[in-house]
């Protein structure tokens, strides 16, 4: 069950990402062209998945997740330079191709040979980074 | 309104529900490239909820691709998909996560290391664009 439940999770997230658009890199430069022919559609997904996001992670309170004991949050909470040289290299290579991981791995789905060069490629490069990690 | 708008707002409904649905079942965070990355080390106890994950994400593009149209334009060559691909899988590791952990889960949570991280990744990316369209490139 605990299995199945993040599948349909990660269709849903796919069905959200087909629905909203965000699986065309063309919409996500569009975004980040604020200086040129700015598109604001990311803005109303951001807003309609905060809204939910925001409202469900809250409703939980006190409980227990369904199927398990608790909830595996992040522990860190210092900004170090690791997490903002990161998000740099990151948005580097979102504003280079209008692929984040969600999307790009949607697109494999799609069947783009495109997607899959940009997956295959971002699977070595978190294989190296967890290797420099350590 | 502009009716992109209307499918960006139902589409992160849909975005934000996933989120939630992994939290209340499974207790977990929806970052895309930690799920993703993780399957790169050892299995451990939890490789296969989050292959489970990765491949509900691929299968969803295939099935709502034979129901609906899906408007795809990438413009970017393939040495270009190489270069950001390895800049997106490198930095997401480093940074601990990507839109969807700190963009939209981070953010919910009111996590200053996601606020921080959000804010950085899209003026990172609004640079890049800007750069890449003033050097024509």
């Amino acid at each position: 069950m605990y299995i199945f439940t993040a599948f349909i999770s990660g269709i849903v997230m796919s069905i959200g990402l087909c629905i909203s658009g965000m699986v065309n890199p063309q919409k996500i430069i569009g975004f980040l062209d604020v200086f040129g022919n700015f598109d604001l559609t990311l803005a109303f997904v951001m807003a309609g998945a905060l809204t939910i996001t925001f409202v469900g992670f809250r409703l939980v309170g006190n409980f227990k997740p369904l199927l398990c004991d608790c909830f595996d949050l992040p522990k860190k909470n210092k900004v170090d330079a690791s997490l903002v040289g990161g998000a740099v290299l990151f948005g580097i290579g979102w504003g280079l191709a209008g692929f984040c991981p969600g999307p790009a791995l949607v697109g494999v789905g799609l069947g783009l040979p495109r997607a899959i060069i940009f997956v295959l490629s971002m699977l070595i490069g978190m294989f190296l980074a967890k290797k420099f990690l350590h | 309104m502009n009716i992109s708008y209307v499918h960006g707002l139902i589409g992160g409904a849909f975005i934000g529900a996933a989120a939630v649905i992994l939290f209340w079942f499974n207790g977990r965070i929806m970052g895309v490239s930690g799920i993703t990355s993780k399957l790169l080390s050892k299995p451990d106890k939890d490789f296969w909820w989050r292959l489970a994950f990765v491949l509900g994400l691929i299968f969803g593009g295939y099935i709502y691709q034979m129901r609906f149209p899906v408007a795809v334009v990438i413009e970017t060559s393939g040495w270009g998909l190489i270069v950001a691909g390895f800049l997106v899988g490198f930095g997401t590791v480093i940074g601990n996560g990507c839109t969807s952990g700190h963009g939209i889960c981070g953010l919910a949570r009111l996590s200053k290391r996601s606020i921080v991280a959000t804010i950085v990744f899209m003026a990172a990316g609004i640079l890049t664009v800007w750069v890449k369209k003033t050097l024509g490139v």
